[in-house]
């Protein structure tokens, strides 16, 4: 089991309810499972919680069957926003990860750095600056520098929320090649349904706050996925009863 | 496109000063007395006539007391800025302090000083260092506070130390920062070391434009001060010219 929640629960010091409560669940090594649920509905406190920027109230957070706290750099987060540091050339924020847990030289950091950058689509982009990148391309790129982690999980919280139509299905589908290439651990959280559908081979929905559990929708299409596939009967019943789901919590809340 | 714009915006300033310039030198014609109002013509005839003393002796040794100052403020002002971004308690207890010493008036406690040092050079320096570091630290410490919490949490789950995050985030946050600082100080020490000087010294610029007053000589009353501006702002554009150089990616946090 690549990561493995038991019984998680956590509560905001400022707030007087849990918003997640008792709270299991697990993705296996190689899985690409996404979590969709409305905003504001706690599923970024998950990856939170994850990557140690949160610690739970109660319960154990497991990633490669070992206790996160006495791990480093065991999961890349990446966050909604591509976050560059504009003072950084490209190549240099790709070696950020790779600075920080030291322990190679600067030829080795660079070879790494030029092989993501040709990995992720943005060759001859290292030196420059991330302002003269486009969203895309920066989207890219953060991708690559979460990839320099190192980590076998990659925690990637609405990657593509912020981009235009068209660049956000180019970059699903990026994802998706990526992901069949290299076939790390995705935990992918969204509100896009059908992104959701594209690219997961399960979808985690969250259908309340506090969040106590999450329920399993397993996505019936092969890999590998073409969007076209996104047409059959059974997978727009599927994405209609999502999307009822989530609607459904909206008007709750 | 920037600089084309501040380019184009300083051709009506320009005209402006010619005028007010133009408008003194044919009201100080009509009032006809240089020990009061000596025309801009006179004072650069002045300057010229003194410039053997004022070049030689007069503006290294001002140079000087701005330098030692300047150095002295910035050495304590960052050192404080870093404390106070990295100890909460020293920002809580040292803030409020270094607020209240800016509402000491200085000129008016400067000659203490000079009964404390003496008509030496440092007399003037600590009238300096007093006028200069509150700037540098208060400007410096909202640098380091404008950081990203989200570059810094994105840091921590690549597992960076205090002091990691503070050299690849919070410095380089705060070098644009730095360099208005600097650019307030420049003309606020030597303005300082004037004031200095003014209150008792043996040489300066500041004790020199005194020394003129007392003979009545208006126009070498205003010769050294015309000298102090002009290197103020040449001191001012070599630092902008120095972080033009270092930061291209002001604008864009």
């Amino acid at each position: 089991m690549m990561l493995e929640l038991r019984g998680v629960t956590y509560r905001y010091p400022s707030e007087d309810f849990d918003t997640l409560q008792n709270l299991s669940f697990s993705v296996k090594e190689g899985e690409f499972v996404s979590i969709i649920g409305v905003s504001g509905c706690g599923k970024s406190t998950i990856f939170r919680l994850i990557n140690r920027l949160l610690s739970p109230g109660a319960g154990e957070i497991l990633v490669g069957g070992h206790p996160v706290e006495r791990q480093k750099q065991y999961c890349g987060y990446m966050p909604q926003r591509d976050l560059l540091f504009p003072w950084r050339t490209v190549g240099e924020n790709l070696r950020l990860p790779l600075e920080i847990r030291g322990g190679l030289s600067r030829s080795e950091m660079r070879a790494r750095v030029e092989g993501m950058l040709a990995e992720v689509g943005l060759p001859g982009c290292a030196g420059k600056y991330p302002g003269e990148l486009s969203g895309g391309m920066r989207q890219r790129a953060a991708f690559g520098r979460t990839a320099l982690t190192g980590s076998k999980l990659l925690l990637l919280d609405e990657p593509f929320s912020a981009l235009d139509f068209l660049t956000r299905v180019s970059m699903q589908e990026w994802l998706l090649g990526q992901w069949q290439r290299h076939r790390q651990t995705v935990l992918f959280i969204t509100h896009d349904v059908e992104e959701a559908i594209f690219l997961s081979g399960r979808i985690l929905v969250v259908d309340s706050t506090p969040i106590r559990r999450l329920t399993e929708v397993p996505v019936p299409l092969p890999y590998p996925r073409e969007r076209a596939m996104l047409s059959r009967p059974e997978i727009a019943a599927l994405r209609e009863r999502l999307l009822d789901s989530l609607r459904k919590q909206v008007k709750e809340g | 496109m920037k600089r084309h714009i501040s380019n184009r915006g300083s051709l009506p300033a320009l005209i402006l000063v010619a005028l007010l310039l133009i408008g003194w030198q044919a009201a100080a014609m009509k009032v006809n007395a240089a020990y009061i109002i000596p025309s801009p013509t006179q004072i650069l005839t002045r300057l010229w006539e003194l410039r053997v003393p004022l070049f030689t002796v007069h503006l290294p040794a001002t140079m000087l007391v701005t330098a030692v100052g300047l150095l002295i403020s910035l050495l304590l002002g960052l050192t404080l800025a870093v404390v106070m971004d990295a100890f909460p308690l020293a920002r809580k207890s040292l803030y409020p302090i270094i607020i209240a010493s800016q509402t000491i008036p200085t000129t008016a406690i400067a000659p203490l000083f000079v009964l404390w040092f003496g008509y030496g050079i440092w007399s003037k320096v600590l009238v300096t260092v007093l006028i200069t570091f509150f700037p540098i630290v208060i400007t410096v410490y909202d640098g380091f506070q404008s950081a990203k919490t989200e570059m810094e949490e994105l840091l921590r789950t690549y597992g960076a130390t205090r002091i990691q995050i503070f050299c690849k985030l919070k410095i380089p946050t705060a070098l644009p920062y730095f360099f208005s600082a600097i650019k307030m100080a420049i003309p606020m020490s030597i303005i300082g070391a004037a004031i200095g000087e003014w209150l008792g010294a043996q040489s300066g610029l500041g004790y020199f434009s005194r020394r003129m007053m007392t003979q009545l000589d208006g126009a070498g009353v205003f010769a050294p001060i015309v000298l102090l501006s002009a290197v103020a702002m040449l001191l001012v554009a070599v630092v902008a010219l120095a972080e033009r150089a270092v930061i291209r990616w002001r604008g864009e946090l």
